[in-house]
């Protein structure tokens, strides 16, 4: 029987799994008596969970509630910087987006990590006025994942191109592209109705053909050894370029019976 | 209205033949002062820039997606295309984040390497900036001259690790080599060449020179506020008055053990940074040759003795048979690290650069954020160029000093 393949999820997958093996996770740390304890309590009730991971300070919030956590973070602790701020694909798992902000104190250098989850097809709320970096920084995040935000002053793609269609970072997304990907450009440049004409074989120049012998046509694709992989087919001859000197699919066209 | 078809495509300035008279030029993406891969759409008033617009992603790789699909050790070489000016900063953000997520730490010698590799990094990476800003300006020849120590820096990591651009020298847990033959006194030699050369050939070249200063001061004016808003970070912030620096506030490696001190301007401008760059150069060789005599007093292991992440050392392998197994696992396999979430921020040439990896305790990144420094600072040229003449936009894209391997990724 064939390996089940989740559709949800189509990264790379552990090949062997050890079904005993419980994963550890690193250690988490409560913020009473420590420096964070203050801005623990200055965000007050907006606070669903927070605790010290690996030296900074990770605040879960509602996603409603990330203007209000975010301004208090600047005006009232001293966050002046935004300097990340992207999202994590649990749509397989939860059917949601791990929202993250990584906030920065210059005077007192440390670090916040605001958290909070965003269901599928909901909007967040822009935080560009009080941080301008996350201009570019939702924009990509819109681009990447497909997270639309509320009252930014000009969400559009900014990585890939306008016309794209899909968000490549969801684990939805193959790596290698999806059928509008692997014909963008002869869609783009020749028409749609060309697709034909052209063909797969000549659409993609990272194709790999496995009788094709010129490029590396095995790499990541690697079988056991001595497997067959006709699939049942016959096996074609290798083919060789032509190239202008040398034609090693002709036979020599002249042969000499005698030295002159 | 314009009829735009294959033969005869969109004629973009428009906006000319209206009343008020604004012009849009693009500026790039093959410009040679682009940078590599920015395009930028500048609408003008007449020589002044009324609205910049970068356009950016023409060099997008989905690196964010590839590392969700390698291991952490096969992702590693693939951190070198981010910033290829200064690649061993890169490797060594990664590495670093990962090993915080494992809770591991490199053995003394893979530190005092790394550290010198970084600021050997720091190095090259300045001195390019210097040559490439100088040359966007106008200066020629100072293009050359910083051009001929930067061959000797990328002969000196060479040396070390065999590449000259994209050297992943090092690993997560150490580093993968120790030290060849005559490099530290070729380090020493280089430190003393570098300290030189800024001081009585670039310096002599460009810091009181008049052009020099007329093209930078005053251009590209930051508020301290508005960096911190923007996102700046590196010389961009410190070139606001700002006194952040990671290697000092949040000290990794050996810089909490190292004696260095961190340059800021209050001049907020491009003539204020470009100073900043040529004592950075200074600084980096000061922590050098701080270094040197570090090296003598370590013990000879170069990666963490971590058996569930980390293969064995050669030797190891080679002689025990649970270390070759261990290490066929890691290679095959991965290593798995615990489940949790990191963030880890390191100073790199171009500013703060920092990963941010989700782990679900699998042997794939479930998601690795870059965080790139010259991706907001290309994000800050909207803010920075407005205003500014046609003139200035070259000598402001060139003091952001941006990289395209790390703003597209």
């Amino acid at each position: 029987m064939r390996k089940y393949v989740p559709k949800d999820n189509v990264q790379k997958k552990a090949y062997y799994t050890d079904r005993f093996h419980v994963v550890p996770r690193v250690p988490r740390e409560e913020v009473i008596d420590t420096h964070f304890e203050a801005v623990v309590f200055n965000l007050g009730e907006y606070v669903k969970d927070a605790y010290i991971e690996i030296g900074q300070l990770v605040v879960h919030i509602e996603a409603t509630k990330n203007f209000s956590v975010l301004k208090l973070l600047k005006e009232q602790c001293g966050y002046l910087q935004c300097s990340e701020q992207s999202a994590v694909d649990y749509l397989a798992k939860d059917g949601e987006f791990e929202l993250f902000w990584q906030l920065l104190n210059v005077n007192e250098a440390k670090r916040v990590r605001v958290v909070c989850r965003l269901a599928n097809g909901a909007a967040i709320e822009s935080i560009e006025p009080l941080f301008k970096s996350a201009n570019f920084a939702e924009r990509e995040m819109f681009d990447m994942f497909g997270i639309k935000v509320n009252n930014h002053p000009f969400l559009k793609r900014i990585l890939m191109p306008d016309d794209w269609e899909g968000h490549p970072l969801l684990k939805t997304y193959p790596l290698f592209g999806d059928e509008f990907a692997s014909w963008y450009e002869v869609d783009k440049i020749f028409g749609k109705e060309y697709r034909d004409i052209i063909g797969p074989e000549n659409r993609d120049p990272a194709k790999v053909d496995r009788h094709d012998t010129k490029r590396f046509s095995r790499v990541g694709y690697e079988v056991p050894f001595g497997a067959d992989i006709s699939e049942g087919e016959t096996e074609r001859k290798i083919e060789y370029s032509e190239t202008v000197l040398v034609n090693y699919n002709k036979k020599a066209s002249k042969t000499l019976d005698e030295r002159r | 209205m314009q009829v735009a078809n294959k033969l005869s495509p969109f004629f973009e300035n428009l906006n000319f033949e209206r009343d008020d008279n604004t012009m849009v030029i693009n500026f790039g993406p093959q410009h040679p002062s682009a940078h590599g891969q920015l395009r930028l759409v500048l609408e003008l008033d007449g020589e002044q820039v009324v609205k910049a617009y970068p356009d950016i992603g023409y060099l997008h790789r989905g690196i964010e997606k590839m590392a969700e699909n390698m291991t952490y050790n096969e992702f590693l070489p693939t951190t070198d295309r981010l910033d290829y000016i200064a690649s061993t900063s890169n490797n060594y953000a990664y590495s670093l984040a990962v090993e915080k997520l494992l809770g591991i730490e490199a053995p003394r010698r893979a530190q005092v390497i790394r550290t010198m590799l970084l600021e050997l990094n720091r190095i090259i990476s300045h001195l390019f900036f210097v040559a490439t800003h100088a040359l966007d300006v106008g200066a020629m020849s100072v293009f050359l001259y910083a051009f001929r120590e930067r061959e000797f820096a990328m002969d000196l990591m060479e040396d070390y690790c065999g590449a000259r651009l994209t050297h992943s020298a090092v690993r997560i847990g150490g580093v993968p080599l120790d030290l060849p033959q005559n490099w530290l006194e070729n380090a020493a030699a280089f430190c003393d060449k570098i300290d030189y050369e800024v001081e009585h050939t670039y310096g002599a070249l460009l810091n009181e020179n008049r052009i020099w200063k007329m093209r930078l001061e005053d251009v590209g004016v930051i508020s301290a506020e508005d960096a911190l808003s923007w996102g700046c970070t590196g010389v961009m912030l410190r070139g606001s008055g700002v006194k952040w620096d990671i290697r000092k506030e949040e000290p990794y490696e050996l810089y909490s053990e190292l004696d260095f001190d961190i340059p800021t301007s209050d001049r907020c401008d491009s003539y204020g940074r470009f100073r900043m760059y040529m004592e950075e150069m200074k600084q980096s060789t000061r922590i050098i040759r701080q270094l040197i005599p570090m090296y003598k007093d370590t013990e000879p292991q170069l990666m963490a003795h971590a058996p569930q992440y980390i293969s064995a050392t050669k030797e190891e392998i080679m002689t025990q048979n649970y270390a070759l197994m261990q290490h066929f696992v890691l290679v095959t396999q991965g290593m798995r690290p615990p489940k949790g979430e990191v963030y880890v921020p390191t100073e790199s040439p171009k500013g703060e650069l920092g990963f941010y990896i989700k782990s679900e305790g699998e042997p794939y990144a479930y998601r690795l954020k870059c965080r790139a420094p010259s991706f907001f600072h290309t994000g800050l040229l909207q803010k920075l160029l407005v205003g500014t003449y046609i003139a200035d936009v070259v000598t402001i894209i060139g003091t952001t000093n941006i990289v395209f391997g790390e703003v597209d990724r």
